[in-house]
């Protein structure tokens, strides 16, 4: 392989490098894809119960509503880079240890939760009230109004919702690489920065520019084909 | 089949205010009738609507449909109940993420305990019954507005219920469509026997398909009655308006034009308003009249409505003679036709 590398002109250097970044890229879409899964998982309900205790839908709660709200806002206003430190003991616990891509998906998850929440809940209020108050009239349970109604009609929405969270996450996940998160914030971090490694600077940001864009590409094209307003 | 009995809904708006939407509204709708509820908007028909499938809570009254009492049913026990009440809307509400063929399958879908094959023939056989056959695979979006309805009304009949209510489900239409789909209505309450609610603001539906009407205002049921009845003589101010903005449509705006004084001055011609109904509307007043008088009689305009088949006509005619016999016109007239009144005196410009 390294011989394959020097003769097209790879110095052992730019193999190094190059395999530094693979790995990079291949751990950030680690932690990205794990955190927005987790995110979704519990996000995705939370931005339902958020919706359906409000003012006006089925299970109105205005107490629990503006409990839970003011948790998710509380947790909304922590910069992330604060929270990775903040909950490093939680962290240990999940996962044993603060260090390392693993590690960094708590903090990148539990800052995502409440802020995708809020976008579902935000998505699910897009759905005009009517349709509830439909499905109510033809004897619709309050579970199946979320399966089969709000959700699925919110679906568009929520697609837009969930590509933007990944978008966010990949930044997030860039910052993770201060505190050793791994990554290609952590590569940026360590060769970029403290090592005046110019080159690797531009390719990190070069890799991060790439999957941003992939994601928003995947997600129009999605947000499209589930889209028949 | 629907009885109301002294519903009283109050809103809280915030601490301090509330709403009184209805103030006490008797009501009792029969078996296959097409009830019309007309009122203004902010009257409380929406509100009234949805107490008789209780999407809202009466704050005092009985709501009983089908010989039982809802009013303290479970929300569990509702839903059952809801499905023998159909309802549209006046936005359709269907859900754009499903095809037609799947709106109207949605309530069937509901329950899991029918097959795929029985929802499939059921589906196709609602469509058939509103016209939309060759609809089935496509998106709500791609329909016009009058197509939505059908949709919408062929899902509400997807469980066959016993009841359709009918939320301003033609506000949102041209006057044509409109027309097709009280059409389609009247046919639906004829072959299926349902009984039929319509809430509307336009006197131009229940005209065109109510058996009788309940005129609403702020919260009170102000006029009920047979809906040729009501049309023909109505008792309070606001069904009065209501009325003549219907039945004398094409004749206000030739009154608002022709300048009438009050007091006869000597060559005037005296304007009557006379109303024709049922029998009487064939009968050849305006010549009668004029050879039994041997008067001028001559037609400004009319307006013939039908109402449950029965014609109701409306027309505006000039006398023309000394203040005797215009009198004397007057009280003949008043014994031909339903109802005559003055209007004014029309005087020739100098």
């Amino acid at each position: 392989m390294v011989d394959f590398l020097l003769s097209l002109g790879f110095t052992p250097y730019a193999s190094k490098i190059t395999s530094l970044l693979v790995d990079g890229t291949i751990d950030t879409a680690y932690m990205v894809f794990l955190a927005t899964a987790i995110s979704i998982i519990f996000g995705v309900p939370l931005g339902v119960i958020l919706l359906v205790t409000s003012k006006g839908y089925f299970w109105e709660s205005p107490v629990f509503y503006n409990v839970l709200g003011t948790i998710v806002n509380a947790l909304r206003s922590i910069p992330f880079i604060i929270l990775m430190v903040a909950i490093i003991p939680l962290t240990k616990f999940l996962v044993g240890t603060s260090i390392g891509t693993t590690a960094a998906i708590v903090p990148l998850t539990i800052s995502t939760i409440p802020f995708l929440a809020r976008l579902v809940e935000t998505s699910l209020r897009t759905v005009p009230y009517g349709l509830v108050e439909a499905a109510q009239s033809m004897g619709t349970s309050p579970f199946k109004i979320i399966k089969k109604v709000l959700l699925p009609e919110a679906l568009p929405e929520l697609v837009q919702n969930f590509t933007l969270t990944v978008i966010v996450i990949i930044g997030c996940s860039a910052m993770a690489g201060t505190i050793g998160g791994g990554g290609l914030g952590d590569i940026a971090i360590r060769y970029g920065y403290q090592r005046f490694q110019v080159e690797v600077m531009i390719i990190t940001v070069v890799v991060l520019i790439l999957m941003v864009q992939l994601t928003q590409v995947v997600g129009d094209f999605i947000t499209k084909k589930v889209d028949h307003r | 089949m629907i009885k109301l009995e002294n519903i009283h809904k109050i809103y809280k708006l915030d601490k301090k205010h509330t709403l009184h939407a209805l103030k006490g509204i008797d009501l009792h709708i029969n078996k296959g009738e097409i009830f019309g509820v007309i009122g203004l908007s902010g009257a409380g028909k929406s509100t009234l609507i949805r107490i008789i499938n209780m999407l809202e809570t009466p704050t005092e009254g009985r709501v009983i449909v089908d010989n039982a009492d809802i009013t303290d049913y479970k929300e569990s026990q509702l839903r059952s109940v809801r499905k023998q009440i159909g309802m549209i809307f006046q936005q359709f509400n269907l859900l754009s993420s499903l095809t037609v063929a799947k709106n109207v399958a949605f309530p069937l879908e509901l329950d899991g305990c029918n097959s795929k094959e029985d929802i499939d023939k059921r589906v196709k056989e609602l469509l058939k019954m509103v016209g939309l056959e060759d609809k089935a695979d496509v998106y709500p979006a791609q329909l016009s507005g009058g197509q939505k309805q059908r949709v919408g009304i062929a899902r509400a009949l997807a469980t066959n219920p016993k009841i359709l209510l009918c939320d301003e489900a033609t506000s949102a239409l041209d006057p044509k469509t409109t027309s097709s789909i009280l059409k389609l209505l009247c046919q639906l309450r004829d072959k299926l026997g349902l009984t039929i609610v319509i809430i509307t603001h336009q006197l131009e539906v229940i005209k065109e398909c109510c058996d009788r009407v309940a005129v609403i205002d702020e919260g009170l049921i102000s006029e009920m009655g047979n809906t040729i009845d009501i049309f023909a003589n109505p008792q309070k101010l606001l069904t009065r308006r209501l009325v003549s903005a219907v039945v004398r449509k094409d004749l206000n705006a030739l009154l608002e034009y022709t300048k009438l004084s009050d007091t006869y001055k000597a060559g005037a011609k005296a304007w009557f308003e006379l109303l024709f109904l049922g029998d009487k509307a064939e009968d050849p007043v305006i010549v009668e009249v004029a050879t039994l008088l041997n008067v001028k009689i001559g037609i400004m305009g009319g307006q013939i409505n039908r109402i449950q088949n029965q014609p109701l006509g409306v027309l505006v005619v000039s006398v023309e003679g000394d203040e005797d016999t215009i009198k004397r016109a007057y009280e003949e007239l008043q014994k031909r036709v339903y109802r005559a009144h003055l209007v004014g005196y029309q005087v020739e410009e100098a």
